[in-house]
């Protein structure tokens, strides 16, 4: 009965799509064809999950129904996929590349591996997630909405590394003064839960589905007092509460809360650009440059169709949160603020990570 | 009783999920797709998670949990064909399995192997999900209580196995593991990001070597080219003794073994962040330990095969325990695994946490599914071994060429790029080498394997307890000191006094002959210069990366220390002393018809034909020029062959949506695949 269900469940998928072919672009024919999805990770990664969602989604939306396959191309840090994918132009609109924050971040700070430019790839598609920073039962209570009572106390957190993600929790954390010492070389922000479980480490954050999938619980359980979410961003690119956390403060209200840290400057405008890049606009699939404009639409149509289905708020619920999932210009608009930075916001990073964490990307 | 209580109705339910006919007929499905991939070396479980991921979007939960299972669950099953019968450890799993497979195979004995490594596989399974099924329930405050300080001493004890699998001079052991080490830290260093051994001109070794290329590198290179060269088949005398139900009785005479390798298994399991990399080893040298002959070790003792194959099973059930309860993949497999579940049915299974609370069904689904999985692969995998096992009786000069293809495949698979099989080709001569002059090649392996958790958890452990130190002094002491801590290390002292004392004994190369100095010493220098120069170039990293300099100057530095004693006996030792063990003098390898470097040739011929025209044309022209000339084989026969041997690839590689490694002219042309 139930793999009738699964049979059934493909062949209305099928009608479906075959009906709602997307007349604007009725050239553009997949059918018979296979779409590569390139991925610059291993099979492992976030990424890898996204990317495995979307997958059969559009392979329903597009027209002909294409196979979508999600190709994994790790490496250096996921520069290798993404140069790899800077060669590639134009062919019969079958290859996507799937980018991540920790492809952005590389492209920020000036990674000497980077050979890849944004500005050249044509974005379609782009998801976001949000952050959620907890602490420790004991040092919690001393949390009041604002860090003061936290400055004088030492926090060790687990740590991917300083370039990566982890920047933006880091800065956040200088910029309110605290002492917080990373321990870095863990793999996955589950390990790093793990790492604060034990009691090794103090304070922690995760990704939205991270928070909801396991530290909530520890929250429930009283050994973790959630202490701010990263915010998002509204229509105007203000940074408003986290509607996925409607009842924790952001870290720009802490911020404003705390002496000393500041909601504007150089510092401020480096901490959002970073958190633009890696949180509201993680994840971006794109088009090799030289795509024709009747391609772009048709998946662009296609992401529009995914997005509309009636049953798409409940089964992306793991994979996007109630965090907005762009498709053509909102993607584009993502994707130039993910990838844009002022020189001086770059450099203050740049300054930073070497000053405290000894990080040279030269 | 009050967890009694919760188990039995879930462990009912979980049951009557498992018992219908179409879950089961998906978990044989998986199963025969695993068995499919698992006899592939290298690709192992994350290639075959990644074909079936796209079909589980809003899958029946159970049917989507049963396919994915069969898959994962005999994986390590069936990548025991592979390490036993050519001595290819098809994943870290069966790395200890080669010691004594291989030679029981050499002895004719490959079936008798074969099914004792089934039957015990099969056992470990079973008593792993037993103890699971209980364990699970109480197994939280245990994981939490493996902090740092534990999961170090535990990479230690893995690590003092070299002392049992050092080989007659303990020095040469050591020296290897320390080498092994060192080349484990080539790359970007995980905590401070500086780069050691390479430049970010070399983007390649900045991710550092692969552990499928070092272990084939290691353990299969050296092998094939000394078969090829002595042109026999693998079985002395092309003969085959012992058939598939010696093996089963061997596991039997030897169920308690089996026992405690298995629980070994599933302990080091649960333990997320060390993975299976040091399972097998900790069960192989448990083995030696307990075992009253050593002699036999190395040369085809059955007990060997049995310790390290009852862990690898158990190991697989440990694991499920912080990839369900924590939602920490324990394996690259279990990380797809956490993924694809959250793609089941309405997406409501979130592995993590809640699963005890609000799965216990599903989790134990899980269990026994997996525990059924390894029964139905291993019943399909001994009715088969009688019938594989005569491939060691074939002219492995017909066998050899489909290894070099297969291990380049596998190699390439690591990280696609062309240098793979560079690295492949270099780690080969290396094992060729420490094979030859009677360094322990397992004991490199399992510096390599364990140089990044030494370094990881010695860093880590180090600043968090400097932390605590600096709260107060007895806070200090109690998190470097707790005490689970204090019982393995006294577990750690015992064993390599013990392992010291047996090692001697143990040859896993074999009683090799001793020659002149000139090629041991020339060796032994390379070795030593390869050391300084890593050694320079890690005190080149400034000092604020102190995290990223500290391991190598240590290891580095011990290794270097051994090598000068080494030397210095070297030095004053006369010609024919053991410590000049030299295969080309006197055995097999010297009395081969055929020379080194002429037979290393021809894989040397494949990868660079590969580096002109990809791999599908190059190994057209390979396979036919090596039977052609050769192998002597009739020119049907060659074509044959050959045909079989690319029809074969391109079918597993299409299949599992692999690519091939390109050349220089698929960068000048474009051409359809598989020649792209």
């Amino acid at each position: 009965m139930t793999q009738t269900s699964f049979t059934r469940r493909v062949v209305v998928g099928m009608v479906a799509a075959a009906a709602m072919v997307a007349p604007a672009a009725a050239e553009v024919d997949f059918s018979g064809k296979t779409i590569e999805w390139v991925i610059p990770f291993s099979e492992t990664g976030g990424s890898a999950k996204w990317a495995n969602f979307f997958a059969p989604l559009l392979s329903e939306a597009l027209p002909g129904n294409p196979t979508v396959v999600v190709k994994f191309m790790p490496g250096a840090g996921s520069t290798k996929g993404a140069n790899w994918f800077q060669q590639q132009k134009h062919k019969d609109g079958t290859l996507i590349f799937g980018s991540s924050g920790s492809t952005q971040f590389p492209y920020l700070l000036g990674d000497p591996r980077v050979r890849y430019e944004y500005s050249d790839w044509i974005p379609i598609m782009a998801t976001g997630t949000g952050g959620v920073a907890y602490l420790n039962a004991e040092d919690g209570a001393r949390f009041d909405g604002s860090a003061d009572g936290l400055k004088d106390t030492d926090f060790i957190f687990g740590s991917q590394g300083a370039t990566g993600l982890d920047l933006v929790p880091l800065l956040a954390w200088q910029m309110l003064g605290m002492n917080v010492e990373p321990v870095f070389g863990i793999k996955g922000r589950g390990d790093g839960r793990l790492m604060f479980e034990r009691g090794e480490a103090t304070i922690d954050y995760q990704t939205s589905s991270g928070y909801l999938g396991g530290s909530a619980d520890l929250v429930a359980a009283g050994s973790a007092v959630p202490m701010m979410t990263w915010g998002a961003l509204d229509e105007n690119g203000v940074i408003v509460r986290d509607p996925t956390f409607p009842e924790l403060p952001s870290f720009k209200e802490v911020c404003e809360a705390t002496d000393g840290c500041e909601t504007s400057g150089v510092a401020w405008d480096a901490w959002k650009a970073f958190f633009i890049s890696g949180y509201p606009s993680q994840k971006i699939a794109f088009l090799p440059q030289g795509t024709p404009q009747e391609v772009v639409d048709t998946y662009v149509a296609a992401f529009e169709a995914v997005r509309s289905r009636p049953d798409f708020a409940e089964i992306s619920a793991n994979e996007v949160g109630k965090y907005p999932m762009f498709a053509g210009a909102g993607a584009t608009n993502a994707t130039k603020e993910a990838t844009t930075v002022s020189p001086e916001a770059r450099e203050y990073v740049v300054n930073w990570l070497k000053g405290a964490y000894g990080v040279s990307l030269e | 009783m009050e967890i009694l209580a919760t188990a039995l109705p879930a462990l009912g339910e979980a049951w009557g999920l498992i018992l219908q006919p179409i879950v089961l007929g998906y978990l044989a499905l998986g199963v025969v797709m695993g068995l499919a991939v698992g006899v592939f070396p290298g690709l192992g479980g994350i290639a075959g998670l990644s074909l079936l991921l796209p079909f589980m979007f809003g899958m029946d939960p159970i049917l989507g949990l049963a396919l994915m299972i069969g898959m994962v669950a005999v994986v390590p099953t069936s990548d025991t064909f592979a390490s036993v019968l050519m001595g290819i450890p098809g994943s870290s799993a069966s790395q200890a399995t080669v010691l004594d497979g291989f030679p029981m195979a050499k002895k004719g004995e490959a079936a008798r192997a074969l099914s004792a490594a089934f039957a015990a596989s099969l056992f470990g399974g079973l008593v792993g999900a037993t103890f699971l099924t209980l364990f699970i329930l109480v197994a939280r405050p245990l994981v939490l209580a493996f902090g740092l300080p534990e999961m170090l001493m535990m990479t230690i004890l893995g690590l003092s196995m070299v002392a049992v699998l050092a080989g007659r001079f303990a020095l040469k052991g050591l020296a290897a593991a320390g080498l092994g080490l060192m080349i484990g830290t080539i790359g970007i260093a995980d905590a401070g990001g500086s780069l050691r051994m390479t430049t970010y001109d070399i983007p390649y070794l900045t991710d550092g070597l692969q552990l499928v290329i070092v272990g084939l590198g290691v353990f299969a290179v050296p092998e094939i080219i000394s078969l090829l060269r002595q042109d026999r088949s693998i079985a002395q005398g092309a003969s085959l003794g012992g058939g598939w139900l010696d093996g089963v009785r061997d596991w039997f005479a030897n169920i308690f073994l089996s026992v405690r390798c298995s629980i070994i298994g599933v302990i080091v399991g649960v333990i997320p962040g060390l993975g299976g990399s040091v399972v097998d080893w900790i069960a192989y040298g448990h083995t030696v330990q307990t075992t009253k002959d050593k002699s036999n070790f190395g040369k085809g003792e059955v007990r060997g095969v049995i310790g390290p194959e009852s862990s690898n099973n158990a190991k697989e059930g440990g694991g499920l325990v912080p990839t369900l309860l924590f939602g920490i993949p324990g394996s690259g497999s279990m990380a797809i695994f956490i993924g694809a579940v959250a793609l089941l049915g309405t997406g409501d299974i979130e592995v993590g946490p809640g699963m005890l609370k609000d799965n216990l069904d599903i989790t134990y689904s899980i269990v026994w599914l997996l525990a059924l999985a390894n029964v139905l692969g291993t019943v399909l995998c001994i009715a088969a071994s009688g019938g594989i096992a005569k491939l060691t009786t074939i002219r492995f000069t017909y066998l050899a060429p489909f290894l070099f293809m297969l291990i380049s495949f596998a190699a390439f698979q690591s990280g696609q790029n062309f240098e793979d099989l560079l690295a492949l080709f270099a780690i080969g001569l290396i094992g060729i080498f420490l094979r030859r002059f009677d360094w322990s090649r397992p004991a490199f392996l399992i510096g390599f394997v364990l140089s990044n958790p030494v370094e990881k958890f010695t860093n880590q452990a180090f600043q968090i307890a400097s932390f605590r130190f600096r709260k107060s002094f007895e806070e200090g002491i109690d998190y470097i000191f707790s005490p689970i801590v204090i019982v393995l290390i006294i577990i750690t002292v015992v064993s390599v006094v013990l392992g010291l004392r047996q090692a001697k004994l143990i040859m896993a190369e074999g009683d090799v002959q001793a020659g002149t100095k000139r090629a041991p010493l020339i060796f032994l220098l390379v070795i030593m210069g390869y050391l300084t120069v890593a050694l320079v170039n890690a005190s080149l990293i400034p000092n604020y990366n102190m995290t990223d300099k500290i391991v190598p100057l240590v290891i580095g530095g011990l290794s270097m220390a051994c090598c000068l004693v080494l030397l210095v006996q070297m030095i004053r030792r006369p010609e024919g002393d053991a410590i000049f063990a030299d295969k080309e003098v006197a055995g097999e390898d010297a009395d081969a018809p055929y020379g080194l470097w002429q037979t290393l040739a021809w894989f040397a011929a494949l990868i660079a034909a590969t580096a002109l025209v990809g791999f599908i044309l190059a190994l057209l022209g390979f396979l036919i020029a090596f039977l052609r000339v050769r192998a002597g084989a009739s020119w049907a026969k060659t074509l044959v062959l050959t045909a079989c041997g690319i029809a074969f690839m391109c079918l597993m590689a299409g299949a599992l949506n692999r690519d091939f490694p390109p050349g220089l002219l698929q960068s000048l042309v474009d051409l359809p695949w598989p020649l792209t």
